[in-house]
């Protein structure tokens, strides 16, 4: 055994992944993060906004580490996703009021950015605000503009973050769900899962949605509950004449928490959410609804000047985010049991908190468990993304095609994705330890059925290329979470038999 | 990056684009046709029913059999080809002078081309712009993904199936469904009537006892990691879903037959001006676009529901492409717009010249008994005993019908009126 500390990270999302990014850093740990789901960042840090806020919207005096880590985490996913090369931008934030009532409301936002010391949000009206964004709805009379607002594409984020991670050290569980963490002589053990007991010394529970189950196996703060906030989308075509230039966001009042349209770094149009409090009961209810739908479509007209049609809606979905009581996140080193850490209830502003969470997370652990970090001299920030044809100019496209025949097979034809990308995304898959390589992961790490079609043209030829590269048949291919097919054609007849 | 010449690039190696390949070489044009997959034939190829070919061939033949014989022809005249060639972009330089880039696994290949045949036919819409709610299992796919599944890759996507749309698809894929054991539960249509053709009805959900629920509507799929259920409801003449009728379907599989689009992704981006009613783009009689020298055939220019009218389409264009070569643009000054009158949804081609024979292609909005479909200003009456929206129009317009038009007339009207 060496003299690193095992520590078991629980959660492969946002979270989880950025605390594994930067302990990797530290010559002190052996790291485990561990994921319920077939692939990293399957819960909120897929189905939501993808903004990068500024962090204007938090009140410091009652969310003081929401306050603090939104505005340093907005700073440092600069890095990260130079870094890691994950898509980014930061077309900055334009909170919108069409009314007294609102632009009362907004102004407190100012009050807000001057507190956590956001740069440069101020009002605007009329003439800049249609400067700033020639496609605002006629109502808008002005916004809170927020210069560091940015959108990132948070799935990617997520997979770069667990790739960098794992070229540093860090091992990767997936399909494997945490039962409880295991305490013994006030100190943890590690925990229990359906593939069998993990040894830890440090357990951090980045569980999301199901933290509060894991902090109560662990034997503290029992009284800490998790309950789902649903938030429903709908994402548009590219090709839609209208989008948001910058974030929109329509002002937050006591009544509506406010909805976004957004272009999101893909090109398409993102509105969305709503916030709907499920009850404790609800975690796997991601459904969308009409009412839900209609509610969003409804409110983004507020910011642009003229809406998309339902017509080029390429998907609507929901996603479930963690809500702790009173909207605090719980993040926390413990001595009894030694060991335990909670970054627990991350809800939003989480994902751009993520980066300083992790760092925040680190240097509790350090003081709590009086470690102290040693810096790898050997630890490489960087990961390349995949090589994409996608927007690359032909004279580069032809030089890609002559090393590698594979780039000249286009298999996507709304995003351009050729079976050199599905290659490359299942080999990276396979070497960053998920176990199963799935239809979906590999949509989101290639853009393949992203488009307008969804997939109807592409899903069976990149099943393909996976059942010939794995060596199983094409009816085996795990798409989300089942196969393909139940078998050849004849399966039905010979059950028939039987 | 290698650089081509051709007199014209048929872009798509389905029914249409084959026809037209054949068709301009016929006439004597150095022809090149592009297919993105691995083997020419596009959907027909995985079609194992007949019903193709009764128009064409005056034979009733499979859609493999159907492709197969066009195949034969192309192979015989030594039509160029290139597969697995992906048209990446088109550059207008000028209105004799196009850039189509391809890509390849030999590289990407330039190909400098005085006129453009768009063949790339249509995509099927999915759950999501249908409005569909509900859960995102495993388990949903559209028609002509489980046929490529079941006919081309021998694979059985599930057991128990609920389809979504009673397009001509769907109702196919009912049937082989069924003959392959699995259970169809349902076809589900929003509208008071079919969307596919009577004969597929008929053979293909009667002949096996399969439910076709006009007037009902999925409002919500249901399952965790696959499909688990449908929730079915009927809907109101708005086709809002009425409440109290909802009810369940258990089921592990949904197919969706919910209509085709035409997918013009590469000439959207080169300002192709669009009909809202076909999806597909404004073409006079030629089927050339806004753009000169680009012309549009088969299911990328309308939804056909004959294999028979795709392939008419794909001569036409490339006796289009002829005549724009020998005339350095398509002669005709005096066009006269074919505007859409009573119970006309849409209408193919957009505009005529009265100079020659053309065929023209419509469907109405609603289904009607005994009605005329007509166009008054030629004098032009035709008797049908009912009209149906799955059912494409066709009638040929005889040059000669253009004689009694004033020459100051602009404009004919095609309407469906009753008897």
């Amino acid at each position: 055994m060496s003299d690193k500390y095992r520590v078991v990270i629980v959660g492969a999302g946002v979270v989880g992944s950025s605390i594994a990014r930067v302990l990797s850093m530290y010559e002190n740990f052996d790291i485990t993060l561990v994921e319920k789901e077939p692939d990293v960042g399957w819960g909120a840090s897929k189905a939501n906004t993808s903004i990068v806020h500024p962090g204007h919207e938090e009140e410091p005096d009652v969310h003081p580490l929401r306050a603090k880590l939104c505005v340093k985490g907005n700073e440092m996913w600069r890095t990260w996703a130079k870094e890691l090369e994950i898509p980014v931008t930061f077309p900055g934030e334009l909170m919108v009021f069409t009314n007294d009532e609102e632009e009362k409301k907004a102004r407190e936002y100012i009050k807000l950015a001057r507190l956590n010391n956001v740069p440069g949000v101020r009002i605007i009206y009329q003439e800049e605000l249609r400067v700033l964004e020639p496609n605002i709805a006629r109502e808008a009379k002005g916004a809170v503009y927020a210069p560091t607002g940015g959108l990132i594409s948070p799935f990617e984020a997520v997979i770069a973050v667990v790739e960098n991670a794992v070229e540093n050290g860090v091992k990767l569980m997936t399909e494997t769900e945490v039962l409880g963490v295991k305490v013994s002589e006030g100190r943890v053990k590690g925990v229990e899962t359906n593939r069998g007991f993990i040894e830890a010394d440090i357990v951090i529970n980045a569980a999301g949605l199901y933290s509060d189950k894991i902090t109560h196996s662990a034997g503290v703060e029992l009284n800490f509950q998790v309950k789902p906030r649903k938030g429903e989308y709908l994402l548009f075509d590219e090709d839609i004449p209208v989008k948001p230039t910058r974030v929109l966001h329509t002002t937050p009042t006591p009544i509506t928490k406010g909805v976004y349209a957004i272009t999101t770094v893909h090109g398409n149009v993102l509105i969305g959410p709503t916030a709907e409090d499920l009850p404790i009961e609800a975690k796997g209810d991601a459904s969308t609804s009409v009412k839900g739908l209609d509610y969003v479509y409804q409110e983004a007209s507020k910011l642009l000047r003229e809406m998309p049609p339902r017509s080029r809606v390429i998907r609507t979905f929901a996603g479930l985010r963690p809500e702790p009581p009173g909207g605090h996140w719980l993040i926390k080193a413990y001595s009894d049991p030694w060991g335990f850490v909670n970054a627990a209830g991350i809800r939003s502003p989480g994902f751009t908190s993520a980066p300083a969470i992790a760092e925040y997370v680190a240097n509790l652990i350090s003081e709590t468990f009086d470690i102290k970090l040693v810096k790898k001299t050997n630890w490489n920030p960087y990961r390349r993304d995949i090589t994409r044809l996608n927007n690359r100019p032909l004279s580069e496209i032809d030089e890609l095609i002559k090393k590698n025949p594979a780039y000249g097979e286009i298999v996507c034809y709304c995003k351009t994705v050729s079976k050199a990308e599905i290659l490359e995304a299942v080999d990276r898959m396979i070497k960053t330890g998920i176990k199963t390589i799935t239809l979906d992961g590999l949509k989101f790490r290639t853009y393949a059925g992203f488009g307008m079609c969804q997939g109807a043209f592409c899903r069976w030829r990149i099943a393909k290329i996976v059942s010939e590269k794995l060596g199983v048949p094409l009816y085996d291919v795990t798409v989300k979470r089942t196969k393909y097919g139940i078998g050849d054609v004849k399966t039905l007849w010979v059950e028939r038999k039987g | 990056m290698k650089t081509l010449e051709y007199d014209t690039v048929v872009i798509g190696g389905g029914p249409a684009g084959i026809a037209a390949a054949i068709k301009a070489t016929e006439l004597g044009l150095k022809t090149i046709l592009i297919e993105n997959r691995d083997l020419l034939g596009g959907i027909p190829l995985q079609c194992v029913h007949t019903g193709f070919g009764l128009h064409y061939f005056k034979e009733d033949l499979t859609g493999t059999q159907f492709v197969t014989r066009l195949l034969d022809k192309l192979e015989k005249l030594r039509v160029e080809y290139l597969l697995k060639a992906h048209v990446h972009s088109i550059e207008y330089l000028d209105y004799d002078k196009k850039l189509v880039n391809v890509v390849t696994p030999q590289g990407v290949v330039r190909i400098l081309t005085k006129t453009i045949i768009y063949t790339t036919g249509a995509r099927e819409r999915h759950l999501y712009e249908i409005g569909v709610v509900g859960d995102r299992p495993d388990g949903i796919y559209t028609a002509g993904e489980a046929q490529t599944l079941m006919d081309i890759y021998g694979i059985m996507p599930g057991r128990e199936v609920v389809i979504i749309g009673s397009g001509d698809v769907g109702l196919i894929m009912a049937r082989r469904f069924a003959l392959e054991g699995a259970k169809v539960k349902a076809v589900i249509e929003i509208l008071p009537y079919p969307g596919g053709l009577m004969r597929n009805v008929m053979q293909c959900l009667r002949d096996y006892n399969i439910p076709l629920l006009l007037g009902h509507t999925v409002v919500k799929v249901v399952g965790k990691k696959r499909v688990e259920k449908v929730i079915v409801a009927k809907v109101d003449e708005n086709f809002k879903p009425i409440e109290g009728t909802e009810f369940e379907i258990p089921c592990d599989t949904v197919v969706l037959s919910v209509g085709l689009r035409p997918y013009l992704k590469v000439l959207e981006k080169l300002g192709i001006h669009i009909d809202p009613a076909t999806g597909g783009p404004v073409v006079n009689e030629y089927l050339e676009t806004n753009i000169p020298g680009v012309f549009v055939a088969g299911n990328a220019l309308v939804v056909n529901d004959l294999v028979d009218y795709a392939v008419e389409q794909g001569e036409l264009a490339a006796e289009g492409a002829k005549v724009f070569i020998e005339n350095k643009g398509i002669p005709t000054k005096n066009w006269k717009l074919v505007e859409k009158g009573r119970n006309i949804r849409l209408v193919v081609p957009h505009a005529v010249s009265g100079e020659r024979d053309v065929i023209i292609y419509a469907r109405v909005a609603n289904p009607e008994r005994n009605v005329y479909v007509q166009i008054p200003e030629l004098g032009f009456r035709l008797f049908s005993y009912g009209v149906r929206p799955a059912e494409m129009i066709w009638f040929k317009l005889r040059k000669d019908m253009f004689s009694k038009l004033g020459a100051d007339v602009n404009k004919i009207t095609l309407e469906v009126k009753p008897r």
